[in-house]
């Protein structure tokens, strides 16, 4: 009503131009990044070969200290710790980075298509003006899932502590029973199975929608969102597996002893809501550049709710899985938080609580109003503060169960996650090129265009 | 609405007429106390110019005081007044008191807010608002202008109604 121009959505067609300049900035913080990395690898060899005899030193110290937790703890759950103590090796904080970011930017890529279908599931009308920029997304996972395969394939054993060398073999010096009685499942084949059949699952869903959106661009009719409401369904029945799934696999058995009922949900929730603050910043770029005029303060209303709400839910979900081991106060279980709490001279303690502040207490706050989630500059702030917290939420998932107290936020991290970001924004960048920024036969864009909130 | 106040009604049977008349009266300078309808309309609020409801402030101040009182409550019984070990954990178990804090914070709100809402609207028990006009149940749509807080005329809001397209004029 309040002034909507009347637009006929037929001729418009609207392309977002990848300029050598825009190339050249994000290629620049991808040569930045690499840099960074480098530096902090060097640093890294130095600082581990300097610090041997220390190391030495205090290894009884630390013995004596391992002795005591494994008694006060009861047993198994412990030696994970130290397990990783004896295999550690300075070049497995690299790795532990190299697996962070994949599956960290794994997620942001195949939740953009999650997003999609559960639009087309849906048959939501409102996103139809900017279903565009989370439908790029997926095209990321050409380069991180084979990343993902090729870090497990050579460098597994780094990372999970159910690949290390004899935990599943009777009579070798590393046998572990809960291990041993976990290798069903656990096993490299089967992994790897899961993880190729998956992911194969999830790039062949998205090229097919990818393809049906391009040609319902040339054609029209609604044939084609029939046949898209279809693959959006089967994608959908397939991360519902597929995501729960990854969560244990990729994530939850790092920390082979522990486990977790809520974990599927909560590393999918900080997926999801990372996600909704990546199509934030994407759509507001693409807006301060000039396009996409006709999403305005309705869809990213919209938008904001979804940040806002989902910010919730990841809270709610973080902090029952929370309250309901420390209530239960059952030591196989409160290892995991014992560890990112006090455990590995506390370095983890301070970004466990910057988390919950930068994932649950700033994002309640800043998009409480219905005027901060009209207004850009809110919706940025909150979309850096969630994407910066859901990184941190990611880390303590997964370094202190592989680098323990050998972790820290170094050059090593920055470079790795500025390597992974600008390689993601050149693929989607590129990949929104590849077509009209509003599906402009998309049958609800008429009411996406009318949407008054 | 005491009897004193003086109202002129423009009365319509559409409600896309009652939008636009909405607007044409508008641009006549004259001052719209309110329209009346048997359902929403979309966008009628934003025509009139209403200013949006404070109602989420109010919601917010209620959740915090349910939040604090809750806290309160339960640190006063489980710390202070009568200190019990449950679970092995410490009195000040903040944890464990999350959700009913959270249901304190929800409870509080709701009875608030349905209570300010109220209150704001005239609704309490046993008030009986007569509607300017009774067919706004049923099929009619009803303009209300307070003559007393316009500068316009009578006469001239009597015209502007009739020329926006009421097919009623009345006085009340």
């Amino acid at each position: 009503m309040a002034g909507h121009s009347h637009f006929s959505p037929a001729n418009v067609e609207e392309h977002f131009d990848f300029t050598s300049e825009g190339k050249k900035r994000i290629i620049y913080a991808f040569i930045a990044g690499v840099v960074a990395l480098v530096v902090g690898i060097y640093l890294l060899s130095k600082g581990e070969a300097g610090g041997h005899e220390v190391a030495a030193a205090g290894h009884e110290a630390a013995k004596a200290g391992h002795e005591a937790a494994a008694e006060h703890l009861s047993g198994g759950a412990v030696s994970h710790q130290a397990g990783a103590e004896e295999h550690y090796d300075w070049t497995n904080r690299i790795w532990a980075n190299v697996w962070l970011n994949a599956v960290f930017f794994t997620g942001i890529a195949v939740v953009g298509m999650f997003f999609v279908s559960l639009q087309y599931l849906t048959k939501s009308g409102w996103s139809a003006v900017m279903k565009r920029v989370p439908e790029a997304f997926p095209k990321f996972l050409y380069i991180s899932l084979p990343i993902l395969i090729l870090t497990f394939f050579f460098k597994g054993d780094v990372i999970f502590h159910w690949m290390h060398h004899g935990v599943t073999e009777i009579g070798n010096a590393n046998y572990d029973k809960i291990i041993a009685g976990k290798s069903g499942y656990l096993n490299k084949n089967f992994f790897l199975i899961r993880l190729v059949g998956f992911g194969a699952l999830w790039i062949l869903l998205w090229n097919m929608l990818r393809k049906k959106s391009l040609e319902e661009d040339l054609n029209g009719g609604t044939e084609y969102f029939t046949q898209l409401v279809k693959i959006g369904t089967a994608f959908i029945v397939i991360f519902g597996a597929s995501s729960s799934i990854f969560a244990w696999d990729w994530v939850m058995s790092i920390d082979t002893h522990w486990f977790s009922t809520m974990f599927g949900w909560y590393m999918f929730a900080s997926w999801h809501v990372t996600t909704y603050a990546v199509i934030v910043l994407a759509v507001l770029y693409l807006k301060d550049k000039g396009l996409m005029a006709y999403v305005n303060e309705n869809h990213l209303h919209d938008l904001g709710k979804f940040m806002f709400a989902f910010s919730i839910f990841w809270s709610y979900v973080w902090f029952e899985q929370f309250l309901l081991i420390y209530y239960a106060n059952l030591p196989e279980e409160t290892i995991y938080f014992i560890e990112r709490w006090e455990g590995h001279d506390k370095i983890y303690k301070a970004s466990e609580i910057l988390m919950v502040i930068l994932n649950f207490l700033l994002p309640f706050l800043v998009l409480m109003t219905r005027d901060a989630k009209r207004t850009r500059i809110f919706l940025k702030i909150a979309a850096f503060l969630i994407i910066a917290g859901h990184y941190i939420d990611f880390y303590q998932m997964i370094m202190p169960g592989v680098v323990g107290k050998h972790g820290g936020y170094g050059l090593v991290e920055f470079g790795m996650v500025t390597v992974f970001a600008s390689a993601f924004i050149y693929v989607i960048s590129g990949e929104l090129t590849k077509a009209s920024l509003v599906a402009k036969n998309h049958p609800f864009l008429p009411e996406a265009l009318h949407h008054d909130i | 609405m005491s009897s004193t106040t003086n109202y002129i009604l423009g009365v319509y049977d559409d409600e896309d007429e009652v939008l636009h008349a909405v607007g044409e009266v508008k641009a006549k300078g004259i001052k719209i106390e309110d329209v009346f309808t048997p359902f929403p309309i979309h966008g009628l609020d934003v025509a009139v110019g209403h200013e949006r409801t404070r109602l989420p402030i109010a919601a917010f101040m209620f959740g915090t005081l349910g939040m604090i009182c809750a806290l309160s409550l339960i640190s006063y019984t489980m710390v202070f007044d009568w200190p019990m070990i449950i679970g092995g954990k410490d009195f000040f178990a903040l944890p464990n008191w999350i959700p009913v804090t959270f249901e304190g914070t929800v409870l509080f709100t709701a009875f608030g807010l349905v209570t300010t809402f109220c209150i704001s609207n005239d609704l309490w028990p046993g008030n009986k608002t007569l509607p300017l006009d009774i067919r706004t149940t049923d099929d009619k749509f009803v303009m209300a202008i307070n003559v007393d807080k316009n500068k316009v005329s009578a006469a001239d809001i009597k015209k502007a109604l009739k020329e926006s397209g009421a097919i009623e004029v009345n006085v009340k």
